[in-house]
């Protein structure tokens, strides 16, 4: 999954697969700060019935850059799988707090649109929330900006090969 | 059987065959300390900073090829271990280094000599551990081991707090190891490994870059055997100084900023460039736009990081050196025929007339370089070369007669001053019928000057040969070359120890050399002598070391002359 951005950077997901064991997080952080690589976005959590973490990483750069950086991923120890090319199916979750006394007109069914639901409602404010590829995130915190939310949760990407 | 952690950790070393380790004890090592008291399968050198007990492992590894061996405490003991891992890691060198940490129950506290060490190392490391289960402990000493020797090797680093070192566990320790997210390729392609060889069978201007990984995977006879089949010039990194051997006449040298013309000039004009384990360091190709412009390229790695990291490969294999050139020769030997590189050949001969590598020597001054060649002369084989870092250091790569792979050992990649000696130590216990020799400068020998210590109490006799020019002289030539001779902090000669009773008070031998003569009859007796010396060689202050391709410059475009 590669898109172009600008100049010339490639963003690209990144699924790895590491040995779920201490210090293995500050292992690949560490080499993309070290390295000077980008993060866009980093998630992680255990693999069920194994012994394994995925993380998820979105990050941007030129072919060669790209390529350095799986190599390097790869070079770690604990590192068992880079997953890079192929399709992947994407998504990232962002919660939206929103003011209660904001004219909700309309929300339903932008929220329709974006797979959205209302998460939470409580005397000040609701949480609404959505799930969908980063992309669309990016459209559906343009659109929302319009009911003044007052903090923005995104989850970063989670993505897997299909 | 059960064991406890710190007799594990003598059990694991005494499995994997280590003869000599290197370290400097404290609290938090004090337990596995107390082991090595006990037992008789190794000998312990006790450096006098744990920096040494790292370049002392490291030189060892160098000279043996095997895994060097060294202890530290936490704290303070291990961050005075960092630079010596970020120096083995940067040249791929085979390294167990075990710290002490505090007790499980005190990390995070910052406890007395607490520090993060696997934090501090991660970045200069192959790998490194924590180890924070005494059951785990087998395990991870066996990783360590197999970690540092296998694919490209390197430093292991495994932390180990004091509890554990108290506690016990079944000791189970297998002979062979598997890792699921840990498997080097030791075999090249053999389909790429013939498109190779007929890329090669195409070239007319082919040109043979070796790199330390020829060194590494102890491939030298088969590059020798590569390059004899083929006449196809060769040229030689800093670390793979001796693989080809100094009398080879396909060898044009030493490439990069203080390589021979020839080689530099191979390199800029072959057409096609056959890499053998080098990686491409900004110290030999010089302005990327500008290197190997002609050339196609070939790079055999055992590292897939390696290959198109700097430069674009269109040739790229993944193997062990030796084994690509195992399944290669066969196919060179039927394809390809040598006198088809004659011109070529005959075109760097040329080049090497023009502009051969020398100096001029003089009666009155003594010359470093012929300090060094004097050596080669004298020593030949039978001296191992340890070097500190600077002109000296480049000088040695360029004059001393290396005939042989591991003979050289040197800081490449992390340019560490201060390596030498220690380095020299390492590799005595590693080579005692070796004579050790570290060619160093007045600036750099100070930096590790106490193991005059070690290597007088543990009768390591190192011959220290100091080229003093009263000058840090690499930095003296650049502030020569490009500050408009302004030597910032740069001139020693104002304050200088007496290096001859230096080494006397620590026990050792001490030469003052101000003529050709005289150095000579102190080599013959600090030969003799069989205790550490310093030869403290007196020679011409302001020679720079030529040829140069300055930093970022392009190589067919090197300084020649002196600049008075």
């Amino acid at each position: 999954m590669a898109t172009t951005t600008q100049n010339n950077d490639i963003r690209r997901v990144l699924s790895v697969i590491v040995t779920n064991e201490d210090g293995v997080l500050s292992r690949i952080s560490g080499l993309f700060a070290g390295r000077g690589y980008n993060i866009d976005s980093l998630t992680v959590a255990p693999v069920p019935k194994t012994d394994f973490s995925r993380l998820t990483i979105v990050t941007c750069g030129n072919e060669k850059v790209l390529e350095q950086i799986v190599k390097q991923l790869h070079k770690l120890i604990p590192t068992y799988k880079v997953i890079e090319s192929g399709e992947f199916v994407e998504k990232e979750m962002a919660l939206v707090k929103i003011p209660l006394d904001e004219d909700f007109n309309g929300l339903d069914a932008m929220l329709k649109a974006y797979n959205g639901t209302i998460a939470n409602s409580g005397a000040d404010f609701i949480v609404v929330m959505v799930a969908d590829n980063a992309k669309r995130i990016d459209n559906f915190l343009q659109a929302i900006n319009k009911y003044n939310p007052v903090d923005i949760v995104r989850s970063g990407s989670v993505a897997m090969d299909v | 059987m059960d064991l406890n952690g710190s007799q594990m950790v003598i059990e694991a070393l005494r499995r994997e065959d280590v003869k000599t380790v290197f370290g400097y004890p404290g609290g938090a090592i004090m337990n596995v300390y107390d082991e090595i008291y006990k037992q008789n399968d190794f000998e312990h050198i006790l450096t006098r900073h744990e920096q040494a007990a790292i370049h002392a492992a490291d030189g060892y590894a160098r000279a043996s090829g095997d895994v060097g061996v060294a202890f530290v405490t936490s704290g303070p003991g291990f961050t005075n271990a960092v630079t010596g891992l970020a120096n083995a890691y940067i040249d791929s060198i085979p390294m167990v280094v075990i710290s002490g940490q505090v007790p499980i129950t005190m990390i995070g506290t910052d406890a007395f000599q607490e520090i993060d060490a696997v934090g501090i190392s991660r970045p200069c490391v192959k790998h490194n551990y924590l180890v924070k289960d005494v059951k785990d402990l087998p395990r991870i000493l066996k990783e360590a081991f197999y970690i540092a020797r296998s694919g490209r090797p390197g430093p292991v680093h495994v932390d180990i707090p004091k509890d554990v070192t108290a506690q016990s566990a079944k000791f189970v320790y297998t002979e062979s190891i598997t890792m699921k997210t840990y498997k080097p390729t030791y075999k090249g392609n053999k389909r790429q490994i013939k498109k190779v060889v007929d890329a090669i069978a195409d070239a007319d201007k082919p040109i043979l870059y070796i790199g330390g990984g020829a060194v590494n995977s102890n491939a030298s006879e088969l590059v020798r055997e590569f390059a004899k089949v083929t006449g196809i010039p060769a040229v030689e990194t800093l670390m793979a100084r001796g693989v080809l051997g100094d009398d080879n006449p396909l060898l044009l040298g030493m490439v990069g900023m203080h390589g021979c013309y020839s080689a530099n000039m191979g390199m800029s004009e072959a057409d096609l460039m056959i890499a053998f384990g080098p990686r491409f360091d900004d110290r030999v190709t010089g302005k990327l736009s500008e290197f190997a412009k002609h050339a196609k390229v070939i790079h055999v790695d055992i590292d897939p990081s390696s290959i198109g990291k700097i430069v674009d490969i269109d040739y790229p294999i993944v193997g062990d050196l030796k084994n690509v050139l195992t399944d290669m020769l066969p196919l060179v030997k039927e394809k390809i025929d040598s006198k088809k590189y004659q011109s070529w050949r005959d075109l760097l001969k040329r080049y090497d007339e023009i502009h051969p590598l020398g100096y001029s020597d003089d009666k009155g001054n003594i010359k470093p370089q012929w300090v060094i060649a004097r050596v080669g002369e004298l020593l030949g084989d039978k001296a191992i070369i340890s070097t500190d870092v600077g002109q000296h250091q480049m000088w040695t790569a360029q004059f001393y007669p290396f005939s042989r792979p591991r003979q050289f050992v040197t800081s490449g990649g992390l340019g560490t001053m201060g390596f030498g000696f220690p380095a020299a130590i390492g590799v005595k216990k590693a080579k005692p019928e070796k004579i050790s020799i570290n060619i160093s400068g007045d600036g750099s020998i100070l930096m590790n000057i106490q193991e005059l210590m070690t290597a007088y109490e543990s009768k390591i006799p190192v011959i220290n040969i100091i080229l003093n020019n009263g000058y840090l002289g690499m930095v003296r030539q650049w502030q020569t070359f490009f500050y408009d001779k302004r030597y910032a902090s740069t001139d020693l000669s104002g304050a200088q120890p007496d290096f001859v009773k230096l080494a006397e008070s620590f026990g050792g031998l001490g030469f003052r050399v101000e003529t050709k003569e005289e150095f000579d009859e102190a080599l013959e007796k600090a030969v003799k002598s069989n205790v550490v010396c310093m030869i403290d060689v007196n020679v011409d202050r302001l020679e720079d070391v030529l040829p140069m391709v300055p930093a970022g410059g392009t190589l067919y475009n090197m300084i020649l002359e002196h600049k008075g």
